[in-house]
């Protein structure tokens, strides 16, 4: 299901330096055409190899002109349907439509906190730099707790322990 | 098509004490837990990823679960559960480090805002306060993960500062030291926007850059190839990168060959254990209750109970019925369905109906898509399961990967399993995490995050004791960018040569590359086309056709940054798969029958081989050497853990 863009929507960012779907693409498919040499269609963005696409939607749900769709990979699935995320900030509606046309819609809560809001130190403790090799532990404190005598060792060393008496 | 400057790359060079490569799970774990510790020092920190960290690595999508979370479990049982499902060999001590640190990094999640799904009566209650979760399984917690990874890449940004992040930077080799060839001292990649090569010098770093996918041909062959089941954009280059200096490797032959959705690759663990939907062959049969017996048969039933079967075992009981001719294999999502439905309001229907599409809308979209297209409905319709191609990971189920020091705190490890820093492998400075971390699945998404956690603060310690040495990378700048500009020079040297741009005797295009070393491993080192199997005189020739690839890594060519990106992903793959086609071919039993068969060795032989294959290549020459490595039992074994797994490790 490898991404198009459509010409009708897509405004090329607004000619700002990195266009949303560039930036966010961990494959590095979206690619902006800024003259029109490579597409016949200037200034609008375009997936530059369809076949390596994960159908990951980061691009789809990032643009800002809800201007990229899929189209399911033609060497496997039938034509006619879609799936069309419309991504908020506190939620995710998904519209589903099949081929034979019976349409799906689904919202789904993605956050419970505003974006930008995460203070990952805030009250949290200060390390030790005593710690530093303290294994048991990592800067939160937030080891769970343990029962030791699971270890095989533990119980040889504690019957080692117990003949020495 | 290039601009004037192509081929002749700007050089950025810079120095740190620690540079993060990859911004993954484990990448943002470790900028997470690492920006606390550095804070009194003046040590300088730097993350690297070949993306953008809000949807960079496996997590882009989003996830439905949180596969690891202990709770009210004791971390041994978390190991009891590991090594049961990878058939009894697992580096113990390193999974039970990820087990008491995991649900710290859960609960952070939480903070941060990821929603976890809560029981009844307990909606709106954190974790922290108590709230219990809705299980899918022993280990396993639903979410609304849609922006999981957004949510954790925000935590790891704050944590770091942007102008402590560099994104879309590949890096393509590590540098070891001039005046000591057993340590690192640089990396060096290139920009895939701008015409540049970046060389950071270090102490230390961190390879994080997940698993690897495409090794192997998919069963998809046109436009679909990119939807594989892991995410296309690992390509192995934690491995390969590792070998190359000289780290050890250890179980390279495993690898996960995941019963999903067929042609979606949509999850099917939350159907199993959420929904309680049973599969069945063409003719309505329950093939795992009725090929139980063959387990029997080659030694594999030592392990196939107790609190884990392993997952390659089922695949096992499936994989007989396809190669029998009683496929296909048939989810029964309406009986499940109806099922669950019986008890329930209309609007306590419509919201399980929900929650099925979520599971895959929340992570494999493209399952979705399948079924709208072939207008499937999961409540009306059985859906096909299909084993997939195989995948090499650490992090998931399977446990390929490099061989780590590990924590020197628990009892009765032996000194085979420390000697350094937690996590950092046998080059000094060379840390890994995650999907790196060889002989310990199943972190998953949470064990990932805080196994970044563990190493970021050893790799603060290695810093701080090393505090006035000074990285000598044994390569120049030149030298770098005279080999990673390579492909581009040799295109922009021949490529008038032929009308065609694509077609040229001087050059093999990375895409081509891919295409090849796929064929190769599919038809030799057990893939889909061969349903698995192999043996040794398969093998040899898998061998042969992998040197003559590795030979014309030197002609690939690069036509643009994009494909530059592409060629240096496809060599490490190929490095990738050749380790595991050397660990295959070194391993004489079938120790994971379901995810590949020697069929000259099909037993599983606990005698010979209760043992880690450890594997070093050497660069310059392109030779691999491997060896048997002790494994030992550190957890107690439980009386429900089935006879394999009450064995000891077999001598070395
Ligand atoms: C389809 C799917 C479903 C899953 N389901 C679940 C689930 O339900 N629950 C769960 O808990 N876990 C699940 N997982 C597992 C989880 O996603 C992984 O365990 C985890 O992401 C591994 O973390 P990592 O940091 O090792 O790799 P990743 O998170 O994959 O990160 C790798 C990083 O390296 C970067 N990179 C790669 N190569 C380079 C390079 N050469 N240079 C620079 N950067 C590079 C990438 O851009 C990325 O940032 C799932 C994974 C997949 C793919
Ligand atoms: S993000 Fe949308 S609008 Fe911007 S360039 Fe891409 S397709 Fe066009
Ligand atoms: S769907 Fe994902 S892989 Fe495909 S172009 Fe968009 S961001 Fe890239």
């Amino acid at each position: 299901m490898p991404t198009y863009v459509r010409t009708d929507k897509c405004d090329g960012c607004k000619g700002q330096d990195k266009t949303a779907c560039m930036y966010i693409c961990p494959h590095d498919l979206m690619r902006l055409d800024k003259d029109g040499s490579e597409t016949g269609h200037a200034m609008k963005a375009y997936n530059q190899e369809p076949e390596q696409c994960w159908e990951c939607y980061s691009c789809v749900k990032i643009c800002p002109q809800q201007a990229i769709e899929c189209r399911h990979y033609a060497d496997v699935v039938p034509l006619g349907a879609q799936v069309q995320p419309l991504r908020g900030s506190e939620s995710i509606m998904w519209t589903i439509k099949f081929r034979n046309s019976t349409f799906k819609r689904f919202k789904f809560p993605i956050r419970t906190t505003a974006e930008g809001s995460v203070d990952p130190y805030k009250d949290k403790p200060s390390p030790n730099m005593d710690e530093l090799t303290d294994h048991s532990t990592l800067f939160t404190k937030g080891t769970h707790s343990c029962d030791m005598n699971e270890f095989i060792n533990r119980e040889m060393s504690q019957i080692i322990d117990k003949l020495a008496e | 098509m290039p601009d004037n400057n192509f081929g002749n790359p700007e050089v950025v060079e810079e120095e740190v004490d620690i540079l993060i490569i990859g911004g993954g799970m484990a990448a943002c774990g470790a900028a997470f837990e690492i920006g606390r510790w550095v804070e009194g020092t003046d040590l300088k920190v730097k993350l690297v990823d070949k993306a953008a960290l809000d949807r960079s690595g496996a997590v882009a999508q989003g996830l439905s679960a949180i596969n690891t979370y202990m709770g009210e479990n004791d971390p041994a049982d978390y190991v009891r559960y590991v090594r049961g499902d990878l058939m009894g060999i697992v580096r113990e001590d390193l999974v039970y480090d990820v087990g008491r640190h995991v649900d710290d990094s859960v609960h952070h999640f939480e903070e941060w805002g990821l929603p976890i799904w809560k029981q009844k009566g307990d909606e709106g209650k954190k974790l922290t306060e108590g709230g219990k979760p809705v299980r899918s399984g022993r280990w396993q917690i639903m979410i609304n993960g849609e922006s999981y990874k957004w949510i954790v890449a925000e935590a790891a940004k704050k944590a770091l500062g942007m102008d402590r992040i560099q994104e879309h930077v590949f890096i393509v080799r590590l540098v070891t030291d001039k005046n000591d060839s057993t340590r690192i001292a640089a990396a060096a990649g290139f920009s895939v926007r701008d015409n540049k090569v970046y060389i950071y010098k270090f102490k230390c770093c961190l390879m994080v850059c997940g698993g690897a996918v495409n090794v192997f041909r998919p069963r998809s062959v046109g436009e679909g190839i990119g939807r594989a089941w892991f995410p296309v954009w690992n390509a192995g280059s934690t491995y390969a990168m590792a070998a190359e200096c000289g780290a050890t490797l250890t179980l390279m032959e495993n690898r996960f060959v995941p019963a999903r959705f067929k042609d979606g690759y949509g999850p099917v663990g939350a159907w199993f254990l959420l929904f309680k939907a049973k599969a069945m062959n063409a003719f309505g049969e329950d093939y795992q209750a009725k090929n139980f017996e063959i387990l029997k048969d080659n030694k594999y039933d030592a392990y196939a109970s107790g609190p884990k079967m392993g997952t390659c075992l089922r695949n096992h009981l499936m994989m007989k019925e396809l190669r029998e001719g009683r496929g296909p294999i048939l989810m029964d999502t309406p009986t499940a369905m109806a099922k669950l439905a019986e008890n329930m309001t209309p609007e306590e229907i419509k919201h399980l109906e929900a929650e099925a599409w979520e599971d895959f809308l929340d992570m494999t979209i493209s399952q979705c898509g399948v079924w709208a297209g072939e207008n499937i409905e999961p409540d009306k319709e059985m859906s096909e399961l299909v084993p997939t191609e195989p995948y090499l990971l650490g992090s998931h189920a399977g446990c390929a990967g490099i061989w780590v020091s590990g924590p020197e705190d628990l009892p009765g490890t032996p000194d085979s399993y420390h000697w350094g820093y937690n996590r950092m492998t046998t080059v000094k400075g060379l840390f890994t995490a995650g999907d790196g971390v060889g002989a310990s699945g199943h972190k998953f998404s949470s064990g990932s995050h805080s196994e970044g956690r563990i190493a970021a603060k050893a790799m603060v310690k290695f810093a701080l004791d090393h505090r006035d040495w000074k990285p000598e990378p044994e390569k120049t700048a030149e030298e770098l960018v005279e080999e990673i500009y390579r492909p581009v020079r040799t295109f922009l040297e021949h490529k008038d040569y032929t009308t065609a741009i694509d077609v040229n005797p001087h050059y093999i295009t990375p895409k081509m590359y891919q295409f090849r070393l796929q064929k190769i491993m599919d038809e030799y080192v057990a893939g889909v086309s061969t349903q698995y199997q192999t043996n040794r005189k398969m093998l040899e020739i898998a061998e042969r056709k992998l040197k003559m690839l590795w030979e014309d890594r030197k002609k690939l060519r690069a036509k643009d940054l994009h494909e530059l990106l592409r060629a240096w992903e496809n060599y490490h793959r190929m490095i990738t798969a050749t380790a595991h086609m050397k660990h295959i071919q070194f391993r004489e039993e079938t120790r994971y029958p379901g995810y590949y068969y020697r069929m000259d060795h099909l037993d599983i032989d606990d005698g010979n081989w209760k043992c880690f294959v450890n594997s070093r290549y050497d660069r310059e020459t392109a030779e691999w050497k491997l060896w048997k490595e002790k494994y030992t039992q550190l957890i107690k074994p439980s009386d429900d853990e089935p006879e394999g797994l009450h064995r000891p490790g077999s001598e070395v």
